[in-house]
């Protein structure tokens, strides 16, 4: 399914998008499998599937021990592929990883199997805009979407030139920092919101530091499109206890807030 | 966009949040570097802060073992021991001009972060290192060092718990503090412009050399060897002479044990003699990776060396042929290290020692010409319990 049709389907139902992140192979491909289908029975109306890499710099400790963990494991970009074909969820997927990993795997080829492994779209979080126009010819050829950033402390003249490539959706950073820190949302980031509505169609979604239902309603009623959650899920995953259980009950939690009334 | 790349090198692979901080961190040095007052005010503390210019030193006994005539670079006798103050006091008074209230560092085996420390101090800026928790128990002489100049000391304990997790660390904190810090990175390495300002303020090693070599010589020399792990010292010394074509410039990487590699570790850290393209910490360069894309661990009995990616230019450099990428190993560094201390009183760096040794190894073939100047990049009393852990403390063998 594309990422837009999704966030078409979730308008006419008056509701956001959770967007719940997992890393794969954490602990490893069978609890990654279990784990996706658990958001996805919960709520999470996109699953964010990361492809780890061993110097994750736009992620807190949480994801990064995870991305430890799973390369240990031997997660590594053919059973990363091998694992999404066996999903057999219904919603959008999307492939996060660095840049490092698409490069040696090479560009054409990684964007060849992320459309075998029907994956929607891809967010390499340490390729700007700048760097960014291989991949994204390539993806645009491939009808994938790539997935831009956008900060509370990017400008304007760098927020057209994104604004000017987004597809999908826009990946709004709460706050300056690396995923899974506290996060303060503030009205700041509602006139942020409201800035970028005006210049583009493409929904926005916010992301770094979402972990409870407050913050969830927050961020919706600043017009957000939707919220992405991550952190909150690993530590879930890496804290093993009754897993299924307690993932479903954050899914369910956080999208209570994704629901306009 | 191109000056931001050297051929397909460099660039800044790095996150969004990051973007601004580069493209003002850009401006402002270019603001600064041409600014008399801060332009007078590096001249004073590398002056009689740091201890410059240093020496140009003919080696007598070395020459005449070796036959040619070699002449050592001086920067074991900069303030701290070692070439990096050059850059942190360049740095932290940029941050200085910049407005900026806090430094935060990452460092290896300690060096950069106790330079960064006095830079930190001098100027007065509030300073925090970044250091892998391996490091911080090897090195526990230097992070005592560092707290005594005032820096807090933050041991890392993600990844492999070295060198590339205290920059990914670093890079963290610059992300979420970015309105009040300037990240000091001690190498060439890491995101546009940073491998530029880091190779303009060492370049003053090879702006002296050029001086130094025509009083002496009358004529530059035929070669210059410098050992690299990001290259800071050696892009330093080669780039005031990137345009003399006859004076060869060899970069001396750490070959480690052997220059084997498995899925998750190199034996060596040689990235520019035997590593791929790859993106590490913001720049295209020449890194230690598997076949997967994950970075390769790196090793080096020197810490200073031991880092698996290389800086962007002298990728760029040794892929045009202007600078030979080389390599020597673990013992013969050590062997050169006992060397230098006999022949010449002067205890080298293990870094500074791989590009002795390949001087020493080379000499006699003709490869170096017959006037050769050594990067001696750093003394060599941090070394001494590694050296002595192998050697024992007794040298009558050597």
């Amino acid at each position: 399914m594309k990422i837009a049709e999704k966030f078409e389907e979730l308008r006419e139902n008056k509701e956001s998008a959770l967007i719940a992140y997992i890393c794969a192979g954490d602990p490893d491909s069978h609890v990654t499998k279990s784990a996706v289908e658990t958001l996805v029975e919960g709520g999470a109306d996109i699953v964010e599937l990361g492809l780890p890499f061993s110097d994750p710099i736009a992620d807190g400790p949480t994801i990064q021990e995870a991305s430890d963990r799973a390369i240990r494991k031997g997660m590594n970009p053919d059973k990363y592929f091998e694992l999404v074909k066996s999903l057999s969820v219904k919603v959008p997927l999307i492939c996060m990883t660095y840049y490092n990993i698409i490069h040696k795997y090479g560009i054409r080829s990684f964007v060849d199997s992320c459309i075998e492994a029907r994956i929607s779209g891809i967010i390499v979080p340490d390729l700007p805009i700048e760097e960014s126009t291989e991949l994204k010819q390539c993806c645009e050829n491939n009808n994938i979407d790539l997935i831009h950033l956008i900060s509370p402390i990017t400008n304007d003249e760098r927020l057209k030139k994104i604004l000017n490539n987004s597809s999908g959706f826009l990946y709004l950073i709460s706050q300056t920092g690396v995923t899974g820190s506290d996060s303060n949302i503030d009205s700041g980031l509602e006139s942020l919101i409201k800035k970028i509505k005006k210049y583009t169609d493409t929904p926005v979604a916010v992301g770094f530091g979402i972990s409870n239902l407050s913050q969830v309603r927050n961020i919706i009623s600043y017009g957000a499109d939707g919220v992405i959650a991550g952190s909150v899920f690993v530590k879930t995953i890496a804290s093993g206890k009754n897993m299924e259980h307690e993932l479903l009950q954050i899914a369910k939690e956080l999208k209570m807030g994704t629901r306009h009334d | 966009m191109h000056t931001k790349k050297y051929g397909i090198y460099g660039g800044q692979f790095v996150p969004e949040l990051l973007m601004p901080a580069l493209e003002d961190l850009e401006s402002e040095y270019n603001k600064f570097s041409k600014n008399p007052d801060f332009l007078k005010d590096l001249t004073y503390y590398l002056t009689d802060f740091a201890g410059r210019k240093t020496p140009l030193y003919y080696a007598r006994n070395l020459s005449k073992k070796y036959g040619i005539k070699i002449y050592l670079k001086r920067e074991d006798l900069v303030h701290g021991g070692a070439h990096k103050l050059n850059n942190t006091i360049g740095q932290a008074l940029l941050a200085k001009y910049m407005g900026k209230k806090r430094i935060v560092a990452e460092t290896g085996a300690g060096q950069h972060g106790t330079a960064t420390s006095m830079a930190g101090a001098t100027l007065e800026l509030d300073t925090l290192i970044y250091m892998g928790s391996k490091d911080v128990k090897r090195q526990m002489t230097n992070v005592q060092r560092m707290k005594m100049l005032g820096s807090g000391v933050k041991a890392v304990e993600t990844g492999s718990k070295t060198l590339k997790d205290a920059i990914n660390e670093a890079l963290r904190d610059w992300v979420t503090n970015i309105e009040t810090t300037h990240y000091l990175i001690g190498s060439v390495v890491g995101p546009h412009p940073y491998p530029m300002i880091v190779r303009d303020f060492q370049s003053v090693i090879g702006n002296e050399v050029k001086k130094q070599i025509l009083e002496k010589e009358g004529r530059f020399p035929d070669s210059i060897v410098a050992c690299a792990g990001g290259g800071s010292n050696a892009i330093g010394i080669f780039y005031p002479f990137i345009n003399e074509n006859n004076v060869k410039l060899f970069a001396v990487e750490a070959g480690g044990n052997s220059m084997q590699v498995t899925d998750k570790a190199a034996m060596h850290s040689a990235s520019m003699c035997s590593g791929e393209i790859g993106i590490l910490h913001g720049a295209c360069t020449k890194v230690l990776q598997n076949r997967e894309g994950q970075i390769l661990e790196s090793h080096s009995i020197s810490a200073g060396l031991d880092y698996s990616g290389v800086g962007p230019e002298l990728a760029y450099f040794a892929e045009n042929g202007r600078v030979s990428p080389c390599n020597v190993t673990d013992n013969e560094a050590l062997n050169a290290f006992h060397e230098l201390c006999f022949t010449e009183g002067i205890i080298p760096a293990l870094e500074s020692s791989h590009a002795l040794a390949y001087v020493m190894k080379n000499a006699k073939s003709g490869l170096l010409g017959d006037l050769v100047v050594v990067n001696l990049s750093g003394r060599g009393d941090k070394d001494l319990n590694t050296v002595i852990n192998i050697t024992g403390d007794s040298y009558e063998n050597c």
